[in-house]
């Protein structure tokens, strides 16, 4: 059980690959983050991932077949993606919305039965939301919402869970609930997570690996505690960055301290 | 389970209504015929060697067919609205958004300027219907995208629309102010009255089946509603779901124009109702549109026969009677689930 890039490559224009040979991979229970500065491709790369835009060499593996040689709806009921949250157009009932997460379950003309329904219940519980059953997604707040969405990527059952900055634009304590909610599935369930994301911090927090993506194609891939360096970090955003390190009550935390932007053209940034 | 409840009761409501005023509607008119006589009519007929009366020929030719013209219209239409607004996500698209309005009446159009038999205008304003919506998907090709977003669609349909419009104007132009102008106008502002037994063969099978498939894919409108990668990783194959919803909707108002010409204002109207009782939610936005729009429906044709010696064109009492129900609803609702 394990998803894999291999030798992903893509590029908007002919002739500037945004990824390049790109290849990484996540085991059951692992959790994989990807940082780089905007428009760097992070977004891109999940699409590709999840064959939303097609490579244009290498693949996506996942459980050891390429995402073609999973026939109609099986894909999705292994894997779950967790957008960017965005106000819907029409906005339905959170329970409405988990709902939403049994299509890949469900052919064009049936519904979702009893069993379906109990499974999304099911699903906002483990997500901590059961008491927005009710209410409206219009009128969640940003926290709220993207529990919502991720509540109905688990109403799907996949084994793995591809998020899109599931943190951002999020408070201190959705953000923590966030990222608490990834580190339980991961632990409790054994799902592999791949996730988007802006702050090192959350990285090192929650991430067992890493993908650092430096732009022009250029990235690299291991261990977050090993790969997430002061330096690599100043090269990977073009900031002078401080990393300190605290223990409280018996755990580590590290904070990622950004001084001051570097100057591009007289810094070399692969120091 | 409130909700639930609410929407039985409100199915079962307008379906009880529909029974009460098809029947009402089948004793009124200018020809006055008393329920009991309906009702005998209906029940027990006489065997077909009997002599065949003014009241039967009134029921049976002309006012049946065009009840269940009327029904099957409006829950045709406000279906058909219901699923474009989920496909498009936009709230403001309607059945004619691709420009199948505009091409059937263009067909009605040139029919009725050659001179074609009732049947004729029928088949070719369907056919110029569904042509419309076919150069809209041609358009959409021909501008090379590889999956052409929706918003392309809907400029596709706005091209193709506009360019009916104009065509319809051109036939307006052209024809003759004495006789066959005024027939045009009359026609495009949408009325029962030209309904025939005839007239349902076509239609209804169509109407029929397209209300049903959107019916049918109720659950999924919900999905089409939200951003294309998240229908994606639902496992919809987006493809193949749009164009059903389209093919549905086209063939749906095409038939329903064919016949009764340009109906406003049900398939924007009648949904949001649902969706101001109901939420967003297409498993009961989809069955209360149909329900509630085949009873307005129903309701505009009555008045429209009955309330002038003069039939009212059904498209200026959609609009008369649709707009201040809005606004009342809207204000009562403070627009929640809109």
């Amino acid at each position: 059980m394990s998803i894999e890039v291999n030798g992903g490559t893509f590029s908007y224009r002919k002739g500037e690959a945004l990824l390049q040979d790109v290849s990484f991979s996540a085991e059951a229970g692992e959790t994989i983050a990807i940082l780089g500065p905007n428009g760097v491709g992070k977004t891109t790369l999940i699409k590709c991932l999840l064959g939303f835009l097609p490579w244009e060499s290498g693949s996506t593996v996942i459980d050891g077949k390429g995402l073609r040689d999973f026939r109609g709806r099986a894909l999705w009921q292994r894997v779950a993606y967790v957008p960017q949250a965005r106000r819907p157009a029409f906005s339905y009932r959170a329970q409405d919305m988990v709902l939403l997460g049994r299509n890949p379950y469900l052919g064009d003309f049936s519904m979702p039965g009893k069993r379906d329904r109990e499974i999304a219940l099911r699903a906002m519980e483990l997500a901590g939301i059961s008491h927005l059953a009710e209410k409206n997604c219009g009128h969640l707040s940003g926290g709220e919402l993207q529990l919502v969405l991720i509540a109905r990527a688990l109403a799907a059952e996949p084994a793995y869970l591809i998020l899109d900055e599931p943190e951002s634009g999020l408070d201190f304590r959705n953000q923590l609930v966030v990222l608490g909610l990834i580190e339980r599935l991961c632990r409790e369930r054994t799902l592999t997570v791949i996730l988007n994301t802006h702050y090192p911090e959350h990285a090192l927090r929650v991430a067992d690996k890493s993908l650092l993506l430096f732009g022009k194609g250029v990235y690299q891939f291991g261990r977050t505690q090993q790969i997430l360096t002061a330096d690599h970090l100043r090269a990977l955003f073009g900031v002078e960055i401080a990393v300190r390190r605290e223990r409280v009550d018996e755990k580590d935390y590290a904070a990622v301290i950004p001084l001051e932007i570097l100057d591009p053209d007289t810094e070399d940034r692969w120091t | 389970m409130d909700r639930r409840r609410k929407f039985i009761l409100w199915i079962g409501a307008m379906t009880a209504l529909i029974l009460c005023f098809s029947l009402l509607a089948l004793c009124m008119g200018q020809f006055h015929i008393a329920p009991e006589r309906v009702l005998r009519e209906l029940f027990a007929p006489r065997g077909a060697d009997a002599v065949r009366d003014n009241v039967h020929t009134t029921l049976y030719n002309i006012r049946i067919p065009r009840i269940l013209m009327a029904l099957l219209a409006g829950a045709g239409l406000a279906a058909s609205g219901a699923a474009f607004q989920s496909l498009f996500a936009n709230p403001l698209a309607t059945p004619d958004t691709l420009g199948v309005a505009n091409g059937a009446s263009f067909g009605a159009a040139l029919g009725l300027l050659l001179g074609g038999s009732a049947f004729a205008v029928q088949g070719l304003a369907l056919l110029c219907g569904i042509a419309a919506v076919l150069l809209v998907f041609a358009v959409t090709r021909g501008m090379g995208l590889r999956s052409p977003s929706m918003l392309m669609v809907i400029l596709a349909g706005m091209v193709i629309s506009s360019l009916f419009s104009a065509l319809v104007s051109l036939i307006k132009y052209v024809a003759d102010p004495q006789d066959v102008l005024p027939v045009i106008t009359f026609w495009l502002m949408g009325r029962f009255s030209g309904v025939t037994r005839a007239s349902l063969l076509l239609s209804v099978p169509l109407i029929a089946l397209g209300t049903l498939l959107i019916f049918l894919l109720r659950f999924r409108l919900n999905a089409l509603s939200l951003s294309e990668e998240e229908a994606k990783a639902m496992g919809i194959r987006l493809g193949r779901v749009r164009l059903l919803v389209i093919a549905a909707a086209a063939m749906t108002t095409a038939s329903v124009v064919s016949v009764c010409g340009v109906i406003g204002w049900v398939g924007l109207l009648v949904p949001h109702i649902s969706r101001m009782l109901f939420g967003n939610d297409n498993r009961y936005v989809v069955p209360a549109s149909i329900v509630s729009g085949a009873l307005f429906m129903l309701v505009v044709d009555t008045l429209a026969r009955c309330a002038n010696a003069a039939e009212i064109p059904v498209s200026i009492l959609t609009a008369v009677i649709g707009a201040p129900v809005f606004v009342l609803l809207l204000r009562r609702s403070g627009g929640i689930g809109v």
